[in-house]
């Protein structure tokens, strides 16, 4: 790491100032390089614990790379008495969840969020962002707490013999239930997921610039028909971001899902059928696992949800990014 | 000159109420959550719960005292890892490294961080904390949520005092103050507020955390002094108790939770209070 001043520090020209001729010394004691010395190991030190977390997930996950390499993840056997891991049925959960929580929010979310942005007087607005901020501040393992002793005795009484009654006949509604499931698991994940679409989707459509809205309003357009011709479409970029940005927090979501989705390690047509997701079975299984190549296998799987929830959440923020950006936001 | 017509004025109306009811479906969910946890755990909640240790299987009555001293402590910890590494990280990113490489990969990694779901957490701290030590403990707890904490303290404390007016910075310097005395006498102080209403809601983010507290801190039934022994925790202790099979320990996962909430939700309720109208918006 270099010494020299940063480009802040050297654009201003030290004056007659004693201290700055003193040398490095005299100026570490006067204070400006030692806060900037101090601020930069710190700054550094949090590049060092991510680049360490990715090391150690690497490195931790050896055995069970070089054991099974990509065959891990299209194996759908999982055994460890027999020393056979496939991922196949957790990698099918993780999407499968995801996929319907998204299904469930992303309407619901877009919907509120317009409201909120577009349609609703500012202080109605004000009062009911408040509150959606709180919900995303609802721990997840309150959801799982919700989620099994309210929602799924809730499905299984109602939800499920309605669905069983006029669309039994698809494979996905089929199947006895058992209250826990992949449906189970994606309603709390809606739930979960639904306030960071409103609140992102809401912040990138406030970026905006009022002369749009003022433009297609001026040439005699409706309410609504401002926010979905040329809101919406201005914003489009963003709003996708902030439904990625949810798909992240869906992927790597552990506790509620854990305690809802009924951990068997299956592929299962039916959505009421109990399912497994990565994070699940990481939680469930890591204090359990004993012999060397079923922790690696485990930490292996571990990589791959960080590898991935880090690629969607970047490709979330650039998205995010470039809206809000186009007006000077950022 | 006429209006709209009637479909265009009824399709503007109907779509203001169904996205409303969007709205409206979604703030619901927030009160039935309160209401639900209200109900059922003030009901479950007893002064022994905040005095006493769990009691055994099979036996009624005890509490999650140690629970809740085990959270407290393990923030407190946290706070000692997040908050000095978040609060330079920020400072560093907001008076000295606005542009270049450096800036740009510290700004980088912060968001990376951000966005690693927390039991992958977990798994780094219990290969980085708990396989030397030789068992889980309470210290590897405090680690794994004092690294959850950093990048919302980075952020917080960077957007904060770059909302500091650059002429504060230099009416400082004018006077002859050095960068670091500026930072560290007007700056800084200047963004205090906001700086402390952000960590608040970091604390309360990583109260909530489960997942990096499972194969890190593990839980404990009874007392844990210090911090070299497995610790209970209030989230842990709710996920234990709400998957048992125990009509009396459901009760006690309910008072967990409430008492989890409504912590969580005061303090994030205080924190946005204080903020105010500030623009500051907190980061996701």
């Amino acid at each position: 790491m270099s010494t020299a001043l940063p480009e802040t520090l050297r654009s201003v020209p030290p004056p007659a100032r004693p201290a700055a001729r003193a040398g490095f010394w005299k100026r570490l004691v006067s204070g400006d390089q030692a806060a900037y010395l101090v601020t930069i190991v710190f700054a550094a030190s949090i590049i060092l614990i991510t680049a360490l977390l990715f090391w150690e997930l690497f490195r931790s996950s050896a055995l069970a790379r070089h054991e099974f390499g990509w065959k891990f993840f299209t194996g759908r056997d999982w055994d460890p008495v027999a020393g056979s891991f496939g991922a196949l049925p957790f990698v099918y959960g993780t999407l499968v969840t995801s996929a319907l929580a998204l299904v469930m929010s992303v309407p619901v979310g877009l919907g509120a969020a317009l409201f909120l942005s577009e349609l609703a007087p500012r202080r109605m607005s004000d009062a009911l962002t408040f509150l959606i901020e709180l919900l995303a501040a609802v721990p997840s393992v309150i959801y799982g707490l919700l989620g099994i002793f309210v929602l799924v005795p809730l499905l299984k009484q109602y939800v499920h013999p309605l669905l069983a009654k006029t669309l039994g006949s698809l494979p996905i509604f089929s199947g006895t239930f058992y209250g826990v499931s992949y449906f189970s698991a994606g309603v709390v994940l809606a739930v979960m997921i639904v306030p960071f679409i409103v609140s992102i989707s809401r912040e990138v459509l406030l970026a905006v610039p009022a002369e749009q809205r003022e433009a297609a309003l001026a040439l005699g357009a409706t309410r609504w028909e401002c926010t979905w011709r040329v809101v919406v479409p201005f914003a489009g970029r963003g709003i996708v971001g902030s439904i990625f940005l949810a798909l992240a927090r869906a992927l790597g979501e552990t506790m509620a899902v854990t305690m809802v989705i009924g951990n068997v390690p299956q592929i299962a047509a039916s959505l009421f059928a109990p399912g497994y997701t990565i994070a699940a079975v990481i939680a469930n299984e890591f204090t359990e696992a004993t012999d060397d190549l079923y922790v690696h296998a485990l930490i292996y799987l571990a990589l791959v949800l960080f590898l991935v929830t880090i690629i969607v959440n970047a490709a979330a923020r650039l998205l995010v990014l470039t809206t809000s950006r186009r007006e000077g936001h950022a | 000159m006429r209006g709209p017509s009637i479909t265009r004025r009824l399709v503007n109306g109907g779509m203001a109420l169904v996205t409303g009811l969007c709205a409206l479906l979604v703030v619901a969910v927030l009160f039935f959550i309160l209401g639900y946890l209200l109900w059922n755990g003030a009901r479950s909640l007893n002064w022994a719960f905040f005095t006493q240790l769990p009691a055994p299987v099979g036996e009624t009555g005890g509490g999650m005292a140690n629970a809740v001293v085990g959270s407290v402590k393990m923030l407190a910890l946290a706070s000692l890892i997040g908050v000095p590494i978040g609060f330079f990280g920020g400072v560093y990113l907001a008076e000295f490294g606005r542009t270049g490489w450096f800036a740009w990969l510290v700004r980088y990694t912060t968001d990376l961080l951000n966005g690693v779901p927390s039991i992958v957490i977990g798994i780094f701290v219990y290969a980085m904390v708990v396989l030397p030590m030789g068992h889980f403990s309470g210290f590897a707890g405090g680690v794994a949520l004092g690294i959850m904490m950093i990048p919302i303290a980075v952020r917080s404390t960077e957007e904060f005092l770059r909302a500091v007016p650059e002429s504060l910075r230099e009416g400082a310097m004018a006077l002859g103050a050095s960068k670091g005395k500026t930072i560290a006498t007007v700056v800084v102080p200047a963004a205090m507020h906001g700086i402390i209403t952000g960590i608040m809601l970091d604390l309360a983010r990583v109260a909530g955390e489960t997942a990096p507290l499972l194969f890190t801190a593990l839980s404990n039934q009874f007392w844990s002094p210090g911090y070299s022994q497995p610790m209970a925790s209030l989230p842990v202790m709710i996920f234990t108790y709400a998957i048992a099979p125990y009509e009396d320990w459901h009760r006690q996962a309910w008072a967990a939770g409430f008492v989890l909430l409504a912590a969580v939700l005061a303090t994030n309720i205080l924190a946005r209070l204080i903020i105010g109208r500030s623009r500051y918006k907190p980061v996701h």
